[in-house]
């Protein structure tokens, strides 16, 4: 794996708790990303993965808050980097999407406004200069009208058109990876889908990877290469997307995928959901932190699991066959 | 615009009105008022007082009486007081408001360029020494009375330590007029700018303290971060910029308050003939024409500061310019 453009080792994320603990958020995450690639995360909310995200771009501000393990850009170590060094990476080279484009865009400057200041903050162009890329990506990425749009205040456009340039600014200065944190869950539908294309069609027009944070299944399976299913902070099960959804390995993963429902065939009468609430991470299991909620779990379950190579996936499961199991 | 400026004229008329109408009737029913007997001294024969009552119309309705004291005070500017003979009103107030705004306005100038210092210098060390070293001085300026706080400083600066190199250019108290002598004019008043400004000062900065410090969990604030801006940049452009549509609201309705004649302590302490001190002095006497004179002359700046913060809302905020 000479080419991969992130790999993050053994991430451990830890914020601290009351009387002086640590509280483990994400423990011993692990994956990789090449260039060009679309990377899901899915997980429920509190798995750890906007925590993650954050963690990436250096944003955890929480005093007290430990940051172990190792995960490299480009062969760079950004754990215990700099904060000057972190800041040239941000926006340039790592750039970030966030979920509510309505809040996430400052309400008092146009959206031109924030555009420009995100170029002119890494690039030595002149105001004019920055306003013509501006409005170039605005077209680019699908802003009708985009020399007016850019001097409008973003309470003034709709969420699809707020996200195309929230979109717009995080790939303003081409970064080489775009952190999307569930940049569709505050659009309604047909926008989500707009989005999604626009996402999609980022690694040809800007040759970008693209880490995908989401809740949601279908939007993953839509877009994603590959997929890293995290549970409770810990990873359950990644791989390429197809295999996961054609023969998933983990029973979480087996849970979350028939909690969809079906296309074709008998309609079920309930929808199957997952008995019981996700830990918090002040009071994880050991062993399996899906341990409780596992239709199979047995007492090697208290020992925390391996990580299963099934093909091109990787198991936190002990029951998880070398091979796939026919269904 | 246009439309605008004539509806805030005629709020500012229908303001006025009220205020008036209601102050007039007050006074007639408040008892030991009646001006009649201030104005014929002790012991007047009631022939006397017949003939006062008749001279100054406090024999006419209630009505009639209100609109002539409303044309003298507008119109013909001639309003004369109840207690001080012959003593005319208008002159009286326009000769107190040049203080009262030389000392509001210096002290407005210092506590908010004090306060937006020390707000966003606490917010950029927030949690550290110099953040609760700063948010403990703010509660001590707010808790300082302003009248013990000049008293104090007056005894430094005019007796204790006047012949000191630090306050030997401290002139003695009383107010300088700024088209007389500008330098002499900044030298008497900076140190009760200062002391006015001190309380405010503190309540600013920590009132702009904690907008800045929750707007740093708003989305934007994350965006503004992810973006690779330096911190400077995030808190000023971004934090400082969101933040003060709450400073400027507070600004209006304290500054309204402060020029209209709110600034009576530090008038009093330092010396300063101005509009709170004009107002304390008919207030005390019950002198209808004065307090009406000066009433309306703090309702018209109370108006007028609502208008700039209105038009400061439309510059700051976007949102509010498309309301309408």
């Amino acid at each position: 794996m000479q080419d991969e453009l992130f790999a993050a080792r053994d991430l451990t994320i830890a914020l601290p708790g009351s009387q002086g603990s640590m509280i483990r958020i994400v423990e011993n995450l692990s994956f990789s990303l090449a260039p060009r690639e679309i990377l899901g995360i899915v997980g429920e909310s509190g798995s750890g993965k906007s925590m993650t995200a954050l963690a990436i771009m250096g944003l955890i501000d929480v005093p007290g808050a430990r940051i172990t393990g190792s995960m490299l850009f480009k062969g760079q170590e950004l754990v215990g980097l700099g904060a000057r060094a972190l800041r040239r990476l941000r926006g340039r080279e790592i750039a970030m999407i966030f979920q509510d484009p309505m809040t996430a865009l400052t309400p008092v400057h146009t959206i031109g406004w924030q555009i420009d200041e995100q170029i002119r903050a890494h690039e030595s162009l002149s105001r004019a200069g920055a306003r013509a890329r501006t409005i170039d990506l605005l077209g680019e990425m699908g802003v009708p009208d985009p020399r007016r749009a850019a001097d409008r205040y973003p309470h003034q456009l709709s969420g699809g058109l707020r996200q195309r340039a929230m979109i717009a600014m995080a790939l303003s200065c081409n970064p080489s990876l775009l952190i999307a944190d569930e940049p569709t869950t505050a659009l309604d539908v047909t926008v989500q889908a707009q989005i999604l294309d626009l996402l999609r069609r980022l690694r040809h027009n800007f040759g970008s990877s693209v880490l995908l944070i989401t809740h949601d299944m279908g939007v993953v399976a839509e877009t994603c290469d590959r997929t890293l299913v995290l549970y409770a902070g810990n990873v359950a099960e990644r791989g390429p997307t197809g295999d996961i959804f054609a023969h998933p390995g983990h029973p979480y993963a087996r849970a979350l995928l028939a909690s969809i429902p079906p296309l074709h065939g008998v309609r079920p009468s309930r929808l199957l959901s997952i008995p019981g609430q996700p830990p918090s991470p002040a009071e994880r299991p050991a062993g399996c932190p899906f341990r409780p909620r596992c239709p199979q779990a047995h007492a090697q379950c208290e020992q925390t699991p391996p990580m299963v190579r099934r093909g091109e996936q990787d198991i936190a499961c002990v029951l998880a066959a070398p091979e796939p199991v026919q269904a | 615009m246009a439309m605008a400026l004539l509806r805030r004229l005629g709020q500012t008329v229908l303001v006025l009105f009220g205020i008036s109408v209601l102050v007039f009737l007050v006074f007639f029913a408040t008892p030991g008022a009646d001006p009649t007997a201030r104005i014929a001294g002790r012991n007047a024969s009631p022939e006397t007082m017949a003939l006062i009552r008749h001279q100054y119309g406090f024999d006419r309705p209630l009505p009639v009486q209100y609109e002539r004291m409303m044309v003298s005070l507008f119109v013909t500017r001639d309003l004369t007081s109840f207690v001080d003979h012959g003593e005319r009103v208008v002159p009286e107030v326009f000769r107190a408001a040049p203080v009262t705004l030389s000392l509001v306005f210096g002290a407005a100038i210092v506590w908010v360029l004090a306060s937006i210092g020390m707000g966003t210098l606490a917010t950029a060390l927030r949690g550290s020494l110099v953040d609760r070293g700063l948010m403990i001085l703010g509660l001590i300026g707010i808790s300082m009375p302003v009248f013990w706080l000049g008293e104090v400083i007056n005894l430094v600066t005019q007796s204790r330590m006047h012949d000191s190199w630090m306050f030997s250019w401290v002139p003695g108290l009383g107010y300088v007029p700024l088209t007389q002598d500008p330098v002499g004019w900044f030298k008497v008043l900076v140190i009760p700018w200062i002391t006015l400004a001190i309380l405010f000062i503190g309540i600013y900065g920590r009132v702009l303290r904690a907008d800045l410090v929750a707007a740093y969990s708003e989305d934007f604030m994350r965006t503004a971060q992810a973006k690779g801006l330096s911190a400077s940049r995030v808190l000023f452009r971004h934090g400082l910029r969101t933040s003060m549509i709450t400073f400027v609201s507070l600004f209006g309705l304290d500054f309204a308050q402060l020029v209209g004649g709110g600034a009576l302590l530090t008038e009093v302490v330092f010396g300063l003939q101005g509009v709170g001190r004009l107002t304390y002095q008919a207030l005390s006497n019950l002198d209808l024409p004065l307090i009406m004179a000066t009433v309306m002359y703090s309702a018209v700046f109370v108006v007028l500061a609502n208008a700039l913060v209105d038009i400061l809302y439309v510059l700051l905020d976007p949102r509010v310019r498309d309301a309408g």
